[in-house]
């Protein structure tokens, strides 16, 4: 298959790390070969971390370069619009978890919170295609990467990969009640 | 769920996805690794978690945490004169700390062999400079090895440790960010656990040990002669790689995960140089490189950060008179950050346009998104800690900050750190700040892990030479912005239970008068605490203490009577003061746009340690959230 690019982001402390992983493995699951790699350290305070993901057979470098990801996957509003803006292509797909964190000149008072009408307006004058995905009842807000999980899925977003990849991936990673926990919300958003 | 630990043990050989951090696990575990030692940072410290992830009794090597890198790097030589191959890792920068012990190695016989893995950080993504450690490896005659992926890194700490047993030195494996968090299949080898032999087996006929006088020389001439042998075997040792397209007039030299940033914008542009990729980096393979001079018109040497490789190649053209043109760095740029496949279009197609792949048309209607600078965590003490040390502080007084979460401070709302050099050096800055100075008193950082990395000789310094300032400890319990590792006020090693070393203990000892303790979450009582340290004088510490939060409160989420707490903001009395939102500054607030303040639940973890920071008393205390987790 042809080069397919991934960037996820959001802020640290969402859980990017394990939707990128569980990704990945699921990619792999499917029998596509896929590289990726994770902001660790200073930044995950509170700042924006992000992962890529290639899949494909011609790739060489984790790393996604800019204006070039088909898919960015966002845990936040804010860090959807900077990473779409930066990584996204013409035609290419923006997930994102509809939750704000409010950067530090938001709460400052020195410039103005992101809203949902403009992240709209912003992918329609960029040419592109908008999944916006919240859920009002999760049981934990750290449980909103499944909700995205599951969208990526709902959507086919991932050529090839299918439920039951994710699911294997999921299984590779999780146990107990988190796994528990994990799945059944990914099976429910499924059906919905 | 897979594994880890389990996995990094198998028998057979088997396929998993991992980071480089990870893979070389498994290869200090195949090649029979007896000694592991660090100190955390990043990009290295995923490391010892997966280290972590096999159990202490099934560990085939002892691994800890020293108190600093230049310690780790002794605990790892001491084991290998007895006769251990041994390995020590650690970030770019704490290279420098080490460097005295490290530059040392070569002169030695270290008869069980060392392999010393850099975690250097080009891109600067989590250190304060992106300093190109090969002209260490340089200065002290040290190869060194450069794999470009975890399957690589894997390789090449094998073939690392391989050589350093044969000849009984030091090897360096150079590790970049990305390549110790990348993250792919790696193919590993089936393992045979080894019986090893306890013998210690120091002996100074091994020696010479004592580098004194005359004795440097023939321990230099020993040193050199094994460059040059390394650089006569790095054709066969070397795992350099050939890519030929069959292109006489073009080729690039390069090495490391730029090597695979140059392959993704070939894929684009569907240019074919002939590529010579190196393995092992220093020395270089002079005849197989100057073979590739001549086959070649022009030459490019693609290289992160500095020039080493450039100089050489140069070097190698002129002594062999080889007429071939070489491109290197041009300009200032192309010193700074990463090589990524954006980065090397860039250059290529300054150079050599048919090459590039085609520059990204940018998004046609922008939208300016706020910037996220790092934050310190909701209910973090350090931000009760600036928050009330702001308040004991005048304008004009000088701020040094440290390394830590703490230098977080030096952000706005609390500007609280104006300064940052390097683990430790606040203290010692500290006193050359207060010398000639009536006018504006000094105030430095430090934190727990940091005092006892390279904090105390600052310390002493300033009681021994009765410097007037003011040092804030800032105590949270561990090593946090690493990945709380512990250290040695913990009572915990990386292995077991030990005893604790108090902070305070230790200033106590030294004999240090003024010593203030506060819990940062009592913001009042640390105000005055200040207050009254900055007016001592002579040396005084405030301890400004608090658990990392963040570790407590991952510990409180496991246990089954976790009930999550939020707080709330009284909306009658709320008179839009928004000293919670904006000088607190926890990130758990949030500013509405009628300038009325709410909770992010997401965020807050009902530490109320904002309470007191509201004037008109508008935050109610924290309740329980339904459901009881959050």
């Amino acid at each position: 298959m042809s080069v397919f690019n991934v960037y996820l982001s959001g802020v640290g402390g969402q859980g990017i790390g394990l939707i990128s992983e569980v990704m990945q493995r699921s990619v792999d699951h499917a029998g596509i070969k896929a590289l990726g790699v994770d902001t660790h350290g200073l930044a995950q305070r509170g700042g924006i971390v992000a992962s890529q993901l290639r899949i494909g057979d011609s790739i060489h470098s984790p790393m996604v370069s800019r204006g070039k990801a088909d898919l960015v996957v966002a845990l936040e509003r804010h860090e959807a619009v900077r990473a779409a803006g930066e990584y996204l292509k013409k035609n290419g797909t923006l997930v994102y978890y509809n939750t704000s964190w409010q950067p530090l000149p938001v709460r400052m008072n020195k410039a103005e919170e992101i809203q949902t009408a403009q992240v709209a307006k912003f992918c329609q004058s960029n040419g592109f295609r908008l999944i916006e995905v919240y859920q009002s009842d999760l049981p934990d807000p750290r449980m909103q990467n499944m909700a995205l999980l599951a969208a990526i899925c709902r959507n086919h977003l991932l050529a090839g990969v299918r439920k039951e990849h994710y699911i294997a991936a999921m299984r590779d990673l999780m146990s107990g009640k988190m796994l528990e926990a994990n799945l059944g919300l990914f099976e429910r958003l499924l059906l919905a | 769920m897979k594994n880890l630990g389990e996995m990094l043990l198998q028998r057979e050989a088997f396929s998993e996805i991992v980071m480089g951090n990870t893979a070389i696990v498994r290869a200090m575990i195949e090649a029979g690794t007896r000694v592991v030692t660090s100190y955390p940072g990043s990009p290295t410290p995923e490391i010892a978690s997966a280290i972590a992830a096999i159990k202490k009794e099934d560990r085939p090597f002892y691994f800890e945490f020293s108190t600093n890198e230049k310690v780790a790097t002794e605990v790892a030589y001491g084991a290998a004169v007895n006769g251990h191959l041994s390995t020590v890792f650690f970030k770019s920068v704490g290279l420098n700390v080490a460097s005295d012990t490290f530059v040392q190695l070569n002169l030695m016989n270290l008869i069980g062999g060392m392999v010393v893995v850099l975690g250097d950080d080009p891109g600067a993504n989590s250190s304060q400079n992106e300093q190109d450690n090969r002209h260490f490896a340089r200065m002290s005659y040290t190869p060194i090895f450069e794999p470009a992926n975890p399957t690589e890194v894997y390789h090449f700490y094998k073939a690392a440790a391989a050589l350093a047993q044969q000849l009984h030195i030091p090897v360096i494996l150079r590790l970049t960010t990305h390549v110790c968090h990348a993250k792919e299949k790696v193919a590993f080898a089936a393992w045979q656990p080894a019986v090893f032999d306890k013998t210690p087996r120091f002996d100074v006929k091994n020696g010479p040990y004592m580098p004194l006088t005359s004795l440097v020389f023939p321990m230099k001439r020993r040193a050199l002669q094994n460059l040059g042998q390394l650089a006569s075997m790095s054709e066969k040792i070397g795992q350099h790689q050939r890519v030929d397209n069959q292109n006489r007039q073009k080729g690039i030299i390069t090495f490391g995960l730029p090597y695979l940033s140059l392959l993704d914008v070939l894929e684009e542009s569907g240019g074919k140089p002939d590529i010579f990729k190196l393995g092992m980096i220093y020395p270089l393979p002079i005849d197989m490189l100057a073979e590739f001079l001549r086959s070649h018109e022009e030459v490019l040497v693609l290289e992160e950060l500095d020039d080493l490789i450039e100089g050489e190649i140069k070097r190698i053209a002129f002594e062999r008179q080889i007429k071939v043109k070489i491109h290197g760095k041009t300009d200032v740029e192309s010193w700074v950050g990463e090589y990524t496949a954006d980065k090397v279009s860039g250059i290529l197609r300054n150079l050599w346009p048919e090459m590039a792949a085609a520059a990204p048309a940018s998004p046609a209607a922008p939208l300016q998104v706020p910037a996220r600078p790092a934050q310190m965590c909701p209910g973090c003490g350090h931000r009760s800690a600036f928050h009330a040390i702001k308040q004991a502080l005048a304008p004009v007084d000088i701020k040094v900050a440290d390394i830590g979460c703490h230098t977080l401070g030096f952000m706005p709302p609390y500007n609280m750190g104006e300064m940052l050099m390097c683990m430790g050096a606040s203290t010692g800055i500290a006193a050359g700040l207060s010398l000639f100075n009536d006018s504006r008193r000094v105030v430095c950082f430090l934190g727990d892990s940091t005092f006892f990395h390279a904090g105390i000789p600052g310390i002493i310094n300033a009681l021994f030479n009765r410097h007037n300032i003011t040092l804030i400890v800032m105590e949270n319990g561990t090593t946090a912005m690493t990945g709380h590792q512990d250290h040695a006020a913990t009572g915990r090693n990386f292995n077991d239970l030990t005893e604790r070393i108090p902070v305070r203990s230790v200033l106590e000892g030294l004999g240090i008068k003024h010593i203030f303790e506060v819990d940062t979450y009592q913001q009042q009582k640390l105000t005055d605490a200040v207050k009254e340290a900055v007016a001592v004088e002579g040396f005084a510490v405030v301890i400004a203490k608090h658990p990392c939060m963040l570790k407590l409160m991952r510990e409180q989420r496991r246990k089954d009577s976790f009930q999550a707490k939020m707080v709330s903001i009284d909306k009658k009395t709320c008179n839009h003061q928004h000293t919670c939102v904006s000088s607190f500054a926890c990130p758990t607030f949030v500013m509405n746009p009628d300038g009325s303040v709410d909770v992010n639940p997401d965020l807050c973890i009902g530490d109320g340690s904002c309470l007191q920071t509201c004037p008109s008393k508008a935050i109610n205390r924290p309740q329980n959230r339904e459901g009881g987790k959050e």
